[in-house]
């Protein structure tokens, strides 16, 4: 398949392929963290019994994504992320591109939403214990108000988002098989070493049927 | 890999639609596990929206930017003085001999905001507590002295039996009777609501928190307690004359006279559970010869209306709570978190779209020009 023509070859001056560790560790953690922030939203204000425990939960974990897309922010501005196969038809470069930036935006704002929203119910900003945050919102019926529907509206939408960059990285991985998913998926492998495990050069896992 | 051939592109091809399947599959599964954990997938579930439609449906209509319950009320302030006592039970600060400021809210039970006070069986005080720490205390309590029924989904029952029947525009008694049978311990409430005296005014009246909460002290005890606001104004019971006459406003009347000449005060009673007192049913009331504890007294100095004042936007959730204090394992506590929130989102909203001129004071502001 024609990834770009230095992803076969091992040579110090060669096109990044992979993120590194840190980018990979970051963005697995956090898909997890998101994942889970989801669906233990939308499940904890469906609840008549959960939601005490899972709002406690909800409120430390948002602002723990909150740090870390900082980090993370700066290691991928910082650090130059592979570059898409060339052969990618341009919408589809359009539309990684776009959802990448629109995932960066929507983890920012997220939390960030959340955290004012509360702030402007007049709750304290929880996190564990006696520690809370400090208010960054005014306590106010009409701020609160457009707050609450921003984070459930862009809840959903980072939802579908996420979905689609789950289907349109299982497309790399099984269907184009274009070292995409690898170079979030693993590291490098130094030359000779390469053919191991199930995977094969482009480091995809085999398909699933 | 480093070639496409011919060959290659079409067994590509060949081999794509297992894939692309898998992906539809697992996207879908994703996408369905999302909807069902929401309670898209059950509409039979009861949930906290389903729970204030009823409650909103047993309220006749919808009053925009009110509280869906205890809808009638005024906003309060003053503070809490500890005792100094409580510190045995409980870590939290308010319980030094310390003045924590509050504030609150006197309301009246029933979900129109026009409910007539000579009617209103029950009355309830709510505060939000505002340590030096920077913690908070909310609870929400009324004056009976133990829940109408044992469990929450029984509480949903109530309120669908009590809701007018569309004919006729009251309830239905005989969807009543049939919910009086199916929970037995509604008996004892009944009994309550109609054997119990009423109070002349809020200024005397018995606020219980009725569900059961944690105290946890310094050294890590922790002791299941409930807790009633005492007082201290002396006790005049209403005839059903005086009730039948009395103004439709005479509790908020009532207060104003009050508070102009002194602040009214309550003594905060601690009752400490024994072992095998029931925590998780509210509507049992533990034994009058528990342990007592006068943990401090709760002043109320001012009173502002609760279209324009503080209380308005404050949702008093009875899990707001300092270190110091938790829930218990009573599942009203979690419901009550639940339904409240939902409550507190549909005023709120109301308010900010400009559905809510006569929860905010807007329809008196603009009554009032030529
Ligand atoms: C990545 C970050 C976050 C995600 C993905 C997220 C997601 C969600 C979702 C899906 C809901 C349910 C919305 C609905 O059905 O209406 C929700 C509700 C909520 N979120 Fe978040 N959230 C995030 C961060 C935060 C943070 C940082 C806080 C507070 C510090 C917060 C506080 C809340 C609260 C209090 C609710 C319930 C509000 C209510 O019941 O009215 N969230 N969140
Ligand atoms: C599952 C049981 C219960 C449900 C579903 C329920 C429902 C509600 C709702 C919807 C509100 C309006 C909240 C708002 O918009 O801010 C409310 C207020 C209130 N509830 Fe309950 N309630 C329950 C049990 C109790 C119990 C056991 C008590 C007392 C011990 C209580 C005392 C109060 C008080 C005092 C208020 C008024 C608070 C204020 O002034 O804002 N409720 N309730």
């Amino acid at each position: 398949m024609n990834g770009p023509t230095a992803l076969n070859e091992v040579s110090p001056a060669r096109a990044t392929t992979h993120f590194n560790r840190p980018a990979r560790l970051l963005h697995w953690g956090m898909a997890l963290a998101i994942f889970t922030m989801l669906f233990i939203g939308i499940g904890m204000v469906a609840s008549l019994s959960l939601r005490p425990i899972l709002v406690s939960l909800h409120r430390p974990l948002g602002i723990a994504i909150l740090l870390l897309v900082n980090v993370r922010l700066f290691n991928r501005l910082w650090r130059r992320p592979p570059s898409l196969p060339a052969d990618l038809p341009s919408a589809q470069i359009l539309a990684a591109k776009a959802s990448h930036w629109l995932l960066y935006v929507l983890m920012f704002a997220m939390p960030l939403i959340g955290w004012s929203m509360v702030s402007a119910s007049g709750f304290p900003v929880v996190m564990f214990g006696g520690f809370a945050l400090p208010p960054i919102a005014p306590h106010d019926a009409t701020v609160y108000a457009v707050l609450r529907a921003a984070h459930t509206w862009l809840a959903l939408l980072l939802f579908v988002t996420v979905l689609m960059h789950l289907a349109a990285a299982l497309f790399h991985a099984w269907v184009r098989r274009d070292g995409v998913f690898a170079g979030m998926a693993r590291g490098p492998r130094v030359g000779g070493q390469s053919a191991r495990g199930g995977m094969d050069e482009s480091g995809e896992p085999p398909p699933p049927m | 890999m480093s070639e496409i051939e011919p060959g290659a592109t079409s067994s590509t091809h060949r081999r794509a639609w297992p894939a692309l399947l898998s992906i539809t599959l697992i996207v879908a599964a994703v996408a369905l596990a999302f909807a069902w954990v929401a309670g898209w997938l059950t509409p039979g579930r009861l949930t906290p929206q389903r729970f204030t439609n009823a409650i909103e449906a047993g309220n006749g209509q919808i009053y925009r930017g009110f509280r869906r319950a205890h809808a009638k009320g005024v906003c309060v302030a003053g503070y809490f003085e500890g005792s100094g006592k409580g510190v045995a039970l409980s870590s939290a600060a308010l319980f030094a001999p310390v003045r924590t400021p509050f504030v609150g809210r006197l309301s009246i039970g029933g979900g129109s905001p026009y409910g007539l006070d000579g009617k209103a069986r029950v009355r309830s005080m709510a505060l939000q507590l505002n340590s030096a720490d920077g913690q908070q205390w909310r609870m929400a309590m009324n004056s009976f002295p133990f829940f109408a029924v044992s469990s929450v989904q029984a509480f949903y029952e109530q309120t669908v039996a009590n809701a007018p029947d569309p004919t006729t525009g009251t309830p239905d008694p005989a969807k009543q009777a049939a919910f009086a049978t199916a929970h037995p311990e509604f008996a004892r409430f009944a009994d309550w609501a109609k054997t119990a005296p009423w109070s002349t005014s809020w200024a005397n009246t018995t606020f219980n928190g009725v569900n059961a909460f944690r105290f946890i002290n310094g050294s890590g005890e922790i002791h299941n307690v409930r807790w009633s606001m005492l007082p201290q104004t002396a006790f005049e019971a209403m005839t059903p004359e005086q009730r039948a006459t009395v103004d439709s406003d005479f509790l908020s009347e009532d207060l104003q006279r009050r508070l102009v000449q002194a602040p009214l005060r309550w003594t905060m009673l601690v009752i400490v559970a024994q072992p095998g007192d029931p925590t998780s049913d509210p509507s049992q009331a533990w034994p009058d010869y528990r342990q007592h504890v006068d943990v401090g007294t709760v002043v109320i100095e001012s009173s502002t209306p609760q279209d324009t004042g503080a209380c308005r936007d404050i949702n008093y959730d009875p899990l707001v709570l300092p270190t110091g204090v938790t829930g218990s394992d009573d599942p009203i506590l979690a419901a009550r978190s639940a339904v409240y929130a939902v409550s507190f989102n549909r005023r709120e909203h109301d308010i900010a779209t400009g559905k809510a001129a006569a929860a905010t004071g807007d329809a008196k502001a603009q009554g009032r020009r030529p």
